[in-house]
């Protein structure tokens, strides 16, 4: 069983979007005791994975094969489609994972039957499916697929609420730039497949020398994966779909925009890491990043939807984990690996941290009906949780010790500093604009006299809301101890693991 | 539409059907397979569409909607059937029965269709899946705009 946990944690959520309109026929109880079966089922499977990523190494499965390690032909020639796990993948997968339930856990009382709760819940499980893939697969063209996938499902997520006039609109940008970027993915795919009749990622890499048409492939993957993760200046569909979707879709979503940073980790150190190692990568990516923090933050200033002005600072975040990767692809070791550690644990945090802020405006819709912020005030007195988890996860945003958004931002403004000290500064100004927001969306939203009453969020929202900020305290009290078991993996899978990545998928 | 395109319609649509249905059947030897044929059958049923109107397809979706599920589920169920090896292992391929059959030796031979394995079931899945799929699609765009849509 455990040895094909990581095709299992693709393919039974994928099974389970498909059958939960079956059983929901049957009674809603039933579904929603299967949703939770496929979910428990699907977080132990990408557990189980990491876990054996961490402790064993490098996880191969060959889909097809006579046994999963049969990834090659006699001729050492990769044939099928191989699902490859290294740290990095088994850490995206916990990532997903922990989104995945408390999305989950969050939507049961959230979205209402005469909706369209089943279509909802079905597509999470199928967003969710495509995330597990995106970051198992080590097939390029898998890869577009599992991008499609999460596209398309993010897409209807986005445009769930189809009879407002605004999320349909988000939608459709949203599948705009998708669209576009998946398109540019596929184009580099079909340059590398015919340049070398291969779209195994490990045997690419093993090929890639750097020619003209491989240049131009870097570039179009680096450009649909960042307009896939939403860097400036290809983020204006980012704040509308995260402040239109419903609330558990878009803690999903940020884990989908994070698979793309981790799909460009991938392009720039494994398959581009033998002939294109050259520092200007790195400064392309990190100015690129900078860009996007200080765009979103000053956009941010000036939000009065509540959603949107948590999605500016979700956009902002990204610009982080850009500038974490830009400059880790600049130094490769030494201060880089420090940036990357920032990074990768920077995704985790942000999923955390931006996860409970959007699930706070969630609850916040659903009790009064608006998310102006100008016509919100005095929430706290009713909606005491919602109050608190807000103030946790906005101070987590910002990066204010002890909690998990300061120990992985500090090691960003360290490392950055050591590459270029006006990035760091920018940055670091960036983090203290972002405070000051953060801080007026929860004064205007919570504080002052009661001037409305709303009823508190039903405890399965809470208990969602509550896991997220559990993660948040305690990586925040205890970063060294993730750091070490669960971060420090994937840096080094980034860093020094190409080799190993190799030589697991084509043999010694 | 007018009496010639409805005439035509029905006399084509047939032929896209079986040439669909070729498609599919026959998609694990010959160029095309599960997507391209049920691509094929949702053209005729484009076709049916412009030629009498969408309206008098409007119930079809019922039936679609449902059977894009199955088409779906039978394809990942399938794939779950190789799981004593692999995921997506070809169990029927050279175990004889109807889908079994064994591969020919090279050189002349009167043809064995029935080599594939699971192959040709994962075409009439994918097959399932598109023509629901895309014909739901379509029936149900064209109906969009329309009072209700």
């Amino acid at each position: 069983m455990l040895v094909h946990a990581p095709i299992l944690a693709i393919a039974v959520p994928l099974l389970g979007a498909f059958s939960l309109l079956g059983v929901s026929y049957i009674s809603r109880t039933w579904r929603n005791v299967w949703a939770c079966l496929i979910a428990a089922f699907t977080s132990a499977m990408a557990v189980a994975v990491a876990i054996r990523a961490y402790t064993e190494g490098v996880v191969v499965y060959a889909l097809g094969a006579a046994s999963p390690t049969q990834s090659v032909t006699a001729g050492g020639f990769p044939i099928r489609i191989v699902l490859v796990v290294d740290g990095l993948g088994a850490f995206m997968g916990l990532i997903a994972a922990l989104t995945g339930v408390v999305a989950l856990v969050y939507c049961f009382q959230y979205l209402r039957e005469e909706e369209g709760k089943n279509l909802g819940l079905s597509l999470l499980l199928l967003l969710w499916a495509g995330i597990l893939g995106m970051v198992y697969t080590g097939d390029l063209f898998n890869f577009f697929v599992f991008l499609e996938v999460t596209s398309i499902a993010a897409c209807a997520l986005i445009g769930y609420r189809v009879w407002e006039s605004r999320p349909p609109e988000a939608a459709f940008k949203t599948m705009a730039m998708y669209t576009l970027g998946g398109l540019l993915v596929l184009i580099a795919v079909g340059i590398l497949y015919g340049e070398y009749d291969a779209l195994n990622i490990a045997y690419l890499g093993k090929l890639i020398a750097g020619s003209p048409l491989d240049r131009l492939a870097l570039g179009l993957l680096l450009g649909g994966l960042l307009m896939k993760a939403g860097a400036v200046p290809a983020h204006m569909w980012a704040p509308d779909a995260y402040g239109e979707a419903p609330a558990m879709a878009t803690v999903v979503l940020v884990a989908n925009t994070q698979a793309a940073i981790y799909a460009i980790l991938r392009v720039v150190f494994t398959l581009y890491g033998g002939a294109l190692a050259s520092p200007g990568i790195g400064w392309l990516i990190a100015s690129l990043g900078i860009a996007t923090v200080l765009v979103a933050v000053l956009m941010a200033v000036v939000q009065r939807h509540l959603g949107r002005l948590v999605a500016y600072g979700a956009v902002s975040q990204l610009g982080y984990m850009l500038l974490a990767v830009g400059v880790g692809a600049v130094a490769r070791g030494g201060f880089g690996e420090v940036a990357l550690t920032g990074g990768i644990f920077h995704m985790i945090n942000d999923a955390a941290a931006v996860g409970l802020l959007f699930l706070v405006v969630g609850a916040v819709r659903r009790a009064v009906g608006s998310v102006d912020l100008l016509s919100l005030g005095g929430l706290g007195h009713a909606l005491r949780w919602e109050a608190g988890f807000f103030l946790l996860g906005a101070l987590a945003l910002a990066g204010i010790p002890p909690l998990n958004g300061f120990a992985s931002k500090f090691l960003i403004y360290e490392s950055t500093f050591r590459a270029s000290p006006i990035l760091a500064a920018l940055a670091l100004l960036a983090s203290i604009l972002l405070l000051a927001v953060v801080v007026r969306a929860f004064q205007g939203t919570f504080l002052g006299p009661r001037v409305r009453e709303a009823s508190p969020a039903p405890r399965g929202m809470l208990v969602a809301m509550g896991i997220l900020a559990l993660v948040i305290v305690v990586f925040g009290l205890f970063p060294g101890f993730f750091i070490e078991r669960i971060v420090a993996p994937a840096v080094q899978a980034v860093l020094t693991g190409r080799e190993a990545y190799l030589a697991a998928v084509l043999g010694g | 539409m007018s009496v010639v395109v409805r005439t035509v319609s029905r006399v084509v649509a047939p032929v896209a059907l079986a040439f669909g249905a070729y498609v599919i059947m026959h998609g694990h030897l010959t160029p095309g397979g599960g997507f391209q044929g049920g691509a094929v059958v949702a053209s005729v049923v484009a076709l049916l569409v412009v030629a009498f109107g969408a309206e008098r397809w409007r119930k079809w979706t019922h039936a679609l909607l449902p059977l894009e599920d199955v088409g779906a589920m039978a394809f990942v169920i399938l794939a779950f059937l190789g799981l004593g090896a692999t995921f997506f292992r070809n169990v029927l391929a050279g175990s004889g029965g109807l889908f079994g059959a064994p591969v020919p030796r090279l050189g002349p031979n009167p043809g064995a269709l029935n080599t594939a394995g699971t192959l040709p079931l994962m075409n009439w899945a994918v097959g399932l899946k598109v023509i629901a799929g895309l014909g739901a699609v379509v029936i149900l765009l064209s109906l969009f705009g329309r009072e209700d849509g």
